[in-house]
């Protein structure tokens, strides 16, 4: 009789690596088709850009001081409707329990989500910040300053894909998700934006090194803490 | 000893008590009904079978791993059908499989995804948009994709449920061929006559427990409904000797 059950042990874990990259694909392999996602990023990004622009009217020094805070702004805004959309991509049909499924440490799962949902977030950084730069005629094209990008942006995704799996089971997750992750970001954003400030205003790294590295520190924490969560997070 | 194991299982929502003490089991080969009325837990209990929802208390062991701890073995031995089926509109019907195939390591997968989608029937569309599927032709793929890693066991929950009369029809004829591999399938249904066609057993959930339980030959011709009504209207224990009486 132990034979027969052994005998049904037919298959083994997929690796996580795998895994993730299949999710990554497939997030891709459907953007690339809707565009849906993109689109609205994209658009709500620049909406916001010009609409900053034309309202505030701001001096050039006065400029430089505001733009890390606009800029981020715009990101985690256009953010929070990419992060809605990639979940409830999900939610449609059941895809998520068919995602649960699979016989994969889960955190795969999240760690794919998160992946796509970054390539997504850098793709409208890259379009925004030239017209960015154009509008507010600052140089955003420095190396500190994409670093800084970078990290916020992992941050900010690796937070809002593990709250946006929450709420997604709600009614109301189109206005949960920013009403959650915007307080457990905040020190993020705050470190990102003054970050952004201190690298436009030419400031030593003295004064930048301590938000980039609360950046880090930040990325490395909520990324452990959803590597534990995750399975939590999803299951009944 | 049973493909699947249940016992003394308890689900809690907070203080509703959904399944209470429930025990089951399937050998390898068999085909459950599970029948029950609405809220009676049925789809609770597949998704707990299924490691999609945790049980409160009891054991719960399929395929030799135990949940939740061996979950990943469970999932792997594991096909699940429901009334969504679970597929990405955006992708092809091959992409979908692609996708699932990759994440169950499926070995040889385009030939695999080949069979799978024969078997449906749906060669000629796989390379179309699962967006632009009828429900009828969702489902068959939602079948493709529960089948397509090959499990030993599968779970289909209200898997008519929206479907044409061609379209169940089609259905059918795609669970006889997967029975008639020697699976072992629980499936959860309203639809009395289609259950009392497919199954080699039929287990009546109501007040969550396993309430009755009768085999194909246990129960006369056209007699499964009979057996249903019977079953939710009566107490649990005096039940079997009553639908044979």
């Amino acid at each position: 009789m132990l034979e027969q059950v052994e005998q049904t042990r037919i298959k083994v874990q997929t690796s996580f690596w795998k895994a993730m990259w299949a999710v990554v694909w497939k997030d891709l392999a459907a953007e690339r088709r809707s565009r849906e996602m993109l689109s609205a990023m994209l658009t709500f990004s620049l909406l916001v850009v010009i609409i900053f622009n034309f309202s505030l009217d701001l001096n050039p020094s006065i400029q430089r001081e505001v733009t890390g805070g606009l800029l981020w702004v715009t990101f985690t805004f256009a953010g929070t409707l990419g992060l809605n959309r990639s979940m409830a991509i999900e939610k449609d049909r059941g895809c998520l329990d068919g995602l649960l499924l699979a016989p994969v440490d889960r955190s795969a799962v999240y760690f794919g989500k998160v992946i796509g949902n970054l390539i997504f977030m850098f793709v409208v950084e890259v379009i925004v910040l030239p017209i960015f730069s154009i509008f507010y005629n600052v140089n955003l094209f420095n190396w500190g300053l994409l670093a800084v990008i970078f990290l916020g942006s992992i941050g900010y995704v690796v937070v809002g894909t593990l709250f946006s799996t929450m709420t997604v089971q709600t009614r109301s997750r189109d206005m949960l998700l920013p009403i959650i992750t915007f307080p457990v970001v905040f020190p993020l954003i705050v470190a990102a934006a003054r970050a952004t400030t201190f690298i436009l205003q030419g400031q030593p790294m003295d004064l930048i090194w301590p938000s980039i590295n609360l950046m880090i520190a930040f990325d490395a924490i909520y990324a452990a803490g959803a590597y534990l969560l995750f399975d939590f997070v999803v299951e009944e | 000893m049973p493909i699947i194991l249940v016992q003394k299982l308890v689900k809690r929502f907070g203080y509703k008590m959904v399944l209470k003490g429930m025990e089951f089991t399937a050998e390898p080969g068999e085909f459950v009904g599970l029948l029950g009325p609405n809220g009676a837990g049925k789809t609770t209990f597949l998704r707990i079978l299924a490691s999609l929802s945790r049980p409160t208390m009891g054991l719960v062991r399929l395929a030799g791993y135990q949940l939740p701890q061996q979950a990943a073995g469970v999932r792997a031995n594991l096909g699940v059908l429901s009334h969504q089926p679970l597929l990405y509109g955006d992708l092809t019907g091959e992409e979908n499989l692609q996708f699932f195939g990759r994440m169950y390591a499926v070995d040889g997968l385009e030939a695999r995804i080949g069979e799978v989608l024969e078997l449906v029937d749906l060669s000629r569309r796989g390379q179309d948009l699962v967006r632009t599927y009828s429900r009828g032709m969702a489902q068959r793929l939602a079948i493709a994709r529960a089948v397509i890693h090959d499990p030993g066991i599968l779970l289909l929950d209200e898997p008519y449920t929206g479907l044409d009369q061609d379209a169940s029809v089609m259905l059918d004829t795609v669970l006889k061929q997967i029975a008639a591999q020697g699976r072992t399938v629980v499936m959860t249904s309203h639809d009395l006559v289609r259950t009392a066609d497919l199954c080699s057993r039929f287990d009546v959930l109501s007040r969550g427990k396993i309430i009755a339980s009768a085999s194909r030959e246990e129960i006369p011709q056209d007699g499964l409904l009979a057996f249903y009504r019977t079953a939710i209207s009566a107490p649990a224990e005096p039940l079997r000797e009553a639908v044979h009486a």
